[in-house]
């Protein structure tokens, strides 16, 4: 619960400081701290209404706090300026499927964010989106319109938008709602690699405690109302070395199963 | 056959080539944030402001063009107010412009004839300011909509992944709101205000059937746009009909041809 950052490789990700949050006068949060390290993973559980959602939305700048700070990588949010360093997977039911829109095209706007206006998208660019096809296992859906797909397939469609940026935080936000129970394991399977082996810190919101619980442990290491922080932390010192990106892709490739 | 060579058809030509370019570019946007009805409504409201300007002496479409906005401001404040129930202040707005017109029709006797032709379209009478207005319209939408194109594929796909990724959502909310004014009231004078809806929703409904990306349906939503403004005005020519009413009924056709195009191509 000390919301000042660490020496050494792990660096504070998103620290939240007394945060308070108001809905029509109804208290949402109140009295939050909380600080989440470099490569730390996670795990938000809470009821209907605990504030999950609101949450996310304050530490991704969508919702301001009533009252108090969020910083992330250190910087104050209403300053903070590198949001391709955030990569944000919505739930399933957050766009509109009916949107013609093909994989290929979801998976490039991942960048469209730091390429504004008259900004045209390059050579390197339509590269880094076959290589996220690629990692994800969808480069033969690449064609496809995003609403034919499966949950499952959908889901890593906006994981592949995610990773595009190379992000150092990967936002989740119920990732699996909708997907049957098969499909939801390969994706956690994924998700956990993806942890080990990547350096990328995590937040996911989950209904899923099991999930949660068995990778994390059956403890919350903090609670505020009804809602719970379970976190895994990386502290082998030799997991602060940067890991070689391409080669460690190529891998989490291999790890992901193809899934009908 | 001489219609087609005189003055007033070939200005009505290129002004229905003009909206039949920027109508279905604003209505691809409308149709995916399923505000369909948005059209209907703003025209609506848009006849009340016509009919004050015509009251005042005042460029009637100006007027019209300020009611559009006011109204559309007003639809977001309701959308926001009734979050759940969007089509609620689309509704609740309709009724008011379609209220007021009719008040002011009642205080300004003797103009009814003139607003009448706002209801209905009258592209043969279009006058050289119109075409002005029109053409600055298109080249204003097109640009916007060319170079904020990335931007507003992020805003429409996925609202929330967009305001992640930095987009300031409030600034192109209020841009797409204004601009959507801006072409229904330019849109009125052609087609008529209880048809205005079409133009900026029925290229989409048929190129959604077609379309294999979303680049892709903005291409075939403008172009069955265009080939209804041609093949209706060509119609209502030839047989002097309304040309207002045969763009619409074109494009209805179109839409029912790829129905069934659609369909045989799944059998």
């Amino acid at each position: 619960m000390n919301p000042t950052a660490n020496a050494g490789c792990h660096q504070s990700v998103v620290s939240i400081d007394d945060v308070f949050f108001f809905y029509e006068n109804k208290k949402v949060i109140e009295h939050l701290s909380f600080n989440i390290l470099e490569r730390d993973f996670v795990g938000l559980i809470g009821s209907n209404g605990a504030g999950k959602t609101t949450l996310l939305k304050m530490i991704v700048g969508l919702l301001k706090p009533s009252q108090g700070e969020i910083r992330l990588f250190g910087q104050p949010i209403s300053s903070f300026k590198d949001w391709e360093r955030i990569g944000y997977v919505p739930q399933k039911n957050a766009f509109n499927p009916l949107f013609p829109a093909t994989v290929r095209e979801v998976v490039l706007s991942g960048l469209y964010g730091k390429k504004r206006m008259f900004r045209r998208m390059t050579k390197a660019d339509q590269q880094k989106c076959e290589e996220a096809l690629y990692v994800m296992r969808i480069e033969d859906l690449a064609d496809r319109r995003i609403g034919q797909l499966s949950g499952g397939q959908q889901q890593r469609v906006f994981l592949a938008r995610a990773l595009i940026n190379n992000p150092e935080l990967l936002i989740l936000d119920e990732p699996t709602v909708g997907i049957d129970a098969e499909t939801q394991a390969g994706f956690f399977r994924m998700i956990r690699h993806m942890h080990q082996h990547h350096h990328i810190t995590f937040i996911m919101v989950s209904h899923d405690m099991d999930m949660v619980q068995s990778y994390i442990g059956p403890e919350p290491v903090q609670k505020s109302g009804t809602l719970s922080f379970y976190v895994k932390h990386t502290h082998e010192p030799e997991n602060c070395i940067e890991t070689n990106l391409t080669h460690s892709m190529q891998q989490l490739r291999e790890q992901i199963e193809v899934l009908s | 056959m001489d219609i087609f060579t005189e003055y007033f058809f070939q200005r009505a030509l290129l002004g229905g080539l003009l909206i039949g370019l920027t109508a279905p570019l604003m209505g691809v946007f409308l149709v995916l944030r399923r505000l369909s009805m948005i059209g209907d409504t703003l025209a609506h409201v848009s006849i009340a402001g016509i009919a004050l300007g015509f009251l005042l002496h005042v460029y009637p479409i100006g007027v019209g063009l300020i009611f559009a906005l006011l109204a559309s401001f007003g639809i977001e404040w309701l959308r926001r107010a009734y979050k759940t129930y969007a089509e609620l202040s689309i509704a609740i707005i309709m009724s008011g412009g379609v209220a007021l017109a009719t008040l002011l029709f009642t205080l300004g006797k003797g103009f009814n004839i003139n607003v009448m032709s706002y209801f209905f379209g009258s592209i043969y009478t279009l006058d050289n300011t119109d075409l002005w207005v029109v053409l600055g319209v298109t080249v204003l939408v097109v640009g916007v909509i060319a170079f904020n194109y990335k931007e507003l594929f992020l805003m429409f796909f996925d609202e929330d992944a967009a305001g992640v990724s930095g987009l300031p959502l409030r600034f192109y909310n209020i841009m797409i709101t204004m601009l959507t004014a801006l072409v229904i009231t330019v849109a009125i004078k052609i087609v008529g205000a209880l048809l205005v809806s079409s133009l900026l929703t029925i290229p989409v409904a048929c190129s959604l059937l077609i379309a294999k990306s979303f680049r892709n349906s903005v291409f075939w939503a403008v172009l069955f746009s265009e080939v209804s403004v041609v093949g209706g005005l060509v119609a209502a020519g030839t047989w002097d009909l309304a040309p207002g009413a045969t763009i619409v009924l074109f494009l209805i056709g179109l839409l029912i041809i790829s129905l069934f195009v659609k369909r045989g191509l799944r059998l």
